[in-house]
């Protein structure tokens, strides 16, 4: 077979994928590194079948960091956007100033020029937005504070490759080796003047919020209609690949574009589908950049100038930790939050991938140092993860005040509500109505794109989606709920969510709709506790009123509907423990046969007719033998 | 001519032979509303708006229910919490009910004797019905003395059709207003003022 067929490699890839991660993991290792393994292993140095198409593949890969940043918008609303200001804004800067200020100097010290040094230094000040988040939400430390300072710190790191880009031109010191061809590696924007460069990147910013707000989220309603969930993906991916399109052609970073349309959409009632739609793409694509940064590590090179390597990789890692935790400290973080802060962002990360061959292209670094330069920052990057290991295993043990990830944070992320409805059809509503009228917030899902749509209007958050799916439940917040309501119709997909609740969500209190008996069996059987049937409380008011008409009194009617439900409910769970589906043959058979248990129960019921408390017969009779 | 308001509270009225008896007598008046409680909110859900309203247009109230533990059964007393609020019945501006009259009419078991120093029960029954009592001053009404039905237990069917007429009687007295007001304050109970075999009032 051609090795350089497409099937094969992906073949390739996969299995390298399927056959590390769960290895690393199963080491504690972290995905991460596993991925990296993989790149290595298949790399060109190793067993050499992936060659030097591993580098296009980066480049194709580095998708995955847009459908990230995406992501993480998407989880973002704009007023808690707001509120990280002072952390990206500060942190931001002061990361992106002061490492490159101090690997710049070294540099310097090391014989660079002035220009190659800040240049340098400006490339390896930036970070791996890829690699720490994929590793920070792997531990769970993703809102934790450490995890929302390297956010915030990325973010911004995000925002300034835009100068930079439009800086390195400026620092040339040598010509250009590939004048003609470098050209349209930049924007088609680059040849226009300055002022209106500046004016179609803000019209492009203005453009996508519009969009977001005004085109996008009717789109979706319109697609969501078909009913078809392929489409609905394809129209997803179209977001980001759309955005990367235009933010490319104006010369910024597409990941900040698809961060930005995401904050724009974090409040659409399809921010929940659309992340579970595009997060298995962005997973992939991502586990490919790991590994093509893996094949990447050029290990020829560093075999001939290993000392050189090793000094600038411990270098590096060492000033932007260092760096970091001073920063960590200005902005009083505990100890052990400042440990996860730096040694999480003490890495080099892909844009240097970018800004290098930038740098190269216009003649700002000689080639050599460019090769030395993507294999040192490769190297930092496939280290980070052991980094972070050590850390967490011999630094933060010592420091002891290991703080749980705080509250605070987690409620910055998004309002969560303590109840979650799924379905809001006639039985879903009605709870839903109800708690509303009580002040109770809830959080609502519904396949039902026109249903949530309305609902939306109405002011009750909604969101639309499968709610039997894992992602989906995570995002509407079912870490942070305290009770869900089952009020979905279908009943497979009841018991599916039921297990689903049960296996990632075992704190939830769950309160399950179910259509009749056998349904309550089941639910029952699973382990639920709140079964609610939909007909039984209707047809027992239906009793006490036809008991009414024929002379009842409403009060004995009532208590009699209370105690037959009480009755019924015991029947019910006495039922569904010997309940033996194989000694029914058919649907109608097991009614009978089920028929004739009630109701034999209910002639031996001992609750029946015991208002002794009010009976005067007893009364009247020990009267009766007073007077004899 | 008094309108006359009967609050009847009875949880389990198809055991009680005596208030189905008094009820019936009642029922159909002119110018006596039967409010039957239990009937009406079978859930406790009282809907005091409502309560209010049928209040204010009747002049005299009657809280007819049987003894239960020295008391009135469960959702008469929600219905005092609930429907004589603070400044409508009672407090400052409370004056809603100023000048009615009311009284209960009750069932009990234990006999007359019973309810007297020395006896098995040690108290009167006015001093068992002070609670009620204070309530009504409270809510600036007049509070008369009961119509009571004692020692129903052993009673013969005779009997309680009788206390049946009786009790018509006195409704139909007291729509007639044919008892003056000193009299009635001055009688330990509304029974005295008519007899067994009378059907009209003396």
């Amino acid at each position: 077979m051609d090795p350089s067929s497409f099937l094969f490699q992906a073949f390739v890839y996969l299995c390298a994928m399927v056959v590390f991660v769960p290895l690393a993991r199963r080491l504690g290792l972290g995905s991460v590194l596993g991925y990296l393994l993989a790149g290595i292993v298949i790399g060109p140095y190793v067993l050499g079948v992936v060659g030097e198409e591993g580098q296009d593949l980066m480049h194709f890969a580095e998708f995955g960091v847009v459908m990230m940043l995406f992501l993480i918008g998407l989880e973002l609303e704009p007023g808690v956007l707001w509120g990280m200001r002072r952390a990206i804004i500060g942190l931001g800067t002061g990361q992106v100033l002061v490492s490159a200020a101090v690997i710049g100097a070294l540099a310097l010290v090391a014989g660079f020029n002035w220009q190659q040094a800040l240049a340098a230094g400006l490339i390896l000040s930036l970070s791996s937005t890829a690699i720490v988040m994929q590793s920070l939400q792997e531990k769970g430390w993703l809102k934790s504070e450490a995890g929302q300072s390297a956010f915030a710190v990325l973010l911004f790191q995000d925002i300034a490759v835009i100068p930079m880009l439009a800086l390195f031109p400026l620092l040339a010191t040598t010509p250009r080796p590939g004048a003609a061809g470098g050209e349209e590696h930049l924007s088609w924007i680059a040849g226009l003047p300055p002022l209106w460069q500046t004016v179609i990147v803000l019209a492009s910013i203005v453009g996508i919020i519009a969009a977001g707000r005004l085109v996008i989220t009717p789109a979706m309603r319109l697609v969501a209609r078909t009913g078809m969930r392929e489409v609905f993906t394809a129209f997803a991916l179209f977001i980001v690949v759309g955005i990367a399109v235009l933010m490319t052609g104006v010369g910024l970073s597409p990941a900040l574009g698809a961060f930005l349309a995401g904050v724009v959409l974090a409040n659409s009632e399809y921010r929940h589908e659309l992340e579970s739609d595009i997060e298995p793409f962005k997973g992939i694509l991502l586990g490919l950049f790991f590994i093509a940064v893996g094949a990447s590590v050029n290990f020829p090179l560093i075999a001939e100038q290993p000392g050189t390597v090793v000094t600038w990789v411990v270098v590096l890692i060492a000033v932007k930790s260092v760096v970091l935790l001073g920063l960590g400290r200005v902005f009083r973080l505990g100890t052990d939050q400042n440990l996860i802060f730096s040694s999480a962002l003490a890495q080099v990360g892909e844009f240097a991938f970018v800004l290098a061959s930038l740098a190269l292209q216009e003649g700002v670094l000689p080639p050599a140092t460019v090769q030395l330069l993507i294999a040192v920052v490769a190297i930092t990057m496939a280290l980070t993860p052991l980094v972070m290991l050590f850390n967490e295993r011999f630094l933060l043990p010592r420091v002891g005040t290991r703080e749980a990830p705080p509250t605070r944070v987690v409620d910055a992320i998004s309002a969560r509500n303590p109840v979650i409805i799924a379905g809001f059809g006639h039985f879903g509503n009605t709870v839903g109505r109800f708690l509303r009228a009580n002040n109770v917030p809830a959080t609502y899902l519904d396949i039902d794109s026109d249903t949530v749509d309305v609902l939306r209007k109405m002011g009750f958050k909604v969101f639309y989606g499968d709610a039997s799916r894992y992602d989906l439940l995570e995002a509407a917040g079912a870490r942070e709920a305290r009770i869900i309501v089952i009020a979905i119709d279908s009943k497979e997909k009841r018991l599916e969510m039921i297990e689903t609740v049960k296996k990632h969500f075992p704190h939830l209190n769950i309160l399950v709709r179910a259509a009749n008996r056998y349904d309550a069996y089941d639910q029952m059987n699973a382990g639920m506790l709140h079964v609610y049937r939909e007909t039984v409380d209707t047809a027992i008011r239906m009793g006490v009123d036809t008991l009414k008409l024929l002379g009842v009194r409403a009060y004995t009617a009532h208590r009699k509907a209370l105690t037959f439900l009480r009755h019924d409910e015991r029947n019910l769970k006495q039922l569904a423990a010997i309940r033996n589906d194989e000694e029914y043959i058919t649907e109608a058979r097991k009614f009978i046969e089920e028929i004739e248990l009630i109701l034999q129960a209910d002639r031996h019921d001992p609750t029946r007719d015991r208002d002794e408390g009010w009976d005067a017969d007893g009364l009247r009779k020990e009267a009766r033998e007073e007077s004899l | 001519m008094p309108r006359i308001l009967i609050l009847f509270a009875h949880p389990v009225l198809e055991k009680s032979r005596m208030q189905q008896v008094l009820l019936a007598a009642a029922t159909g008046m002119p110018e006596v509303t039967v409010h039957d409680l239990y009937e009406l909110y079978p859930q406790f859900d009282i809907d005091i708006d409502r309560e209010q309203d049928l209040l204010t247009r009747h002049d005299i109230i009657i809280w007819q229910h049987p003894f239960y533990w020295y008391s009135c059964p469960a959702l008469l007393k929600q219905w005092m919490d609930l429907v004589l609020e603070h400044g409508w019945a009672y407090g400052h501006s409370g004056t809603a009910l100023e000048g009615k009259k009311v009284f209960n009419v009750i069932t009990s078991g234990a006999s007359t004797e019973a309810y007297q120093a020395g006896g098995f029960n040690k108290y009167s029954i006015r001093q068992y019905l002070l609670p009620f009592e204070r309530t009504a001053e409270l809510c600036r009404t007049t509070y008369w003395p009961p119509f009571w039905v004692p020692g129903v237990h052993r009673m013969q069917q005779g009997e309680i059709e009788e206390y049946g007429i009786r009790y018509f009687a006195l409704l139909t007295a007291l729509r007639k207003g044919s008892l003056r007001e000193e009299e009635i304050l001055r009688a330990p109970q509304l029974n005295d003022f008519v007899s067994f075999n009378q059907t009209t009032p003396l």
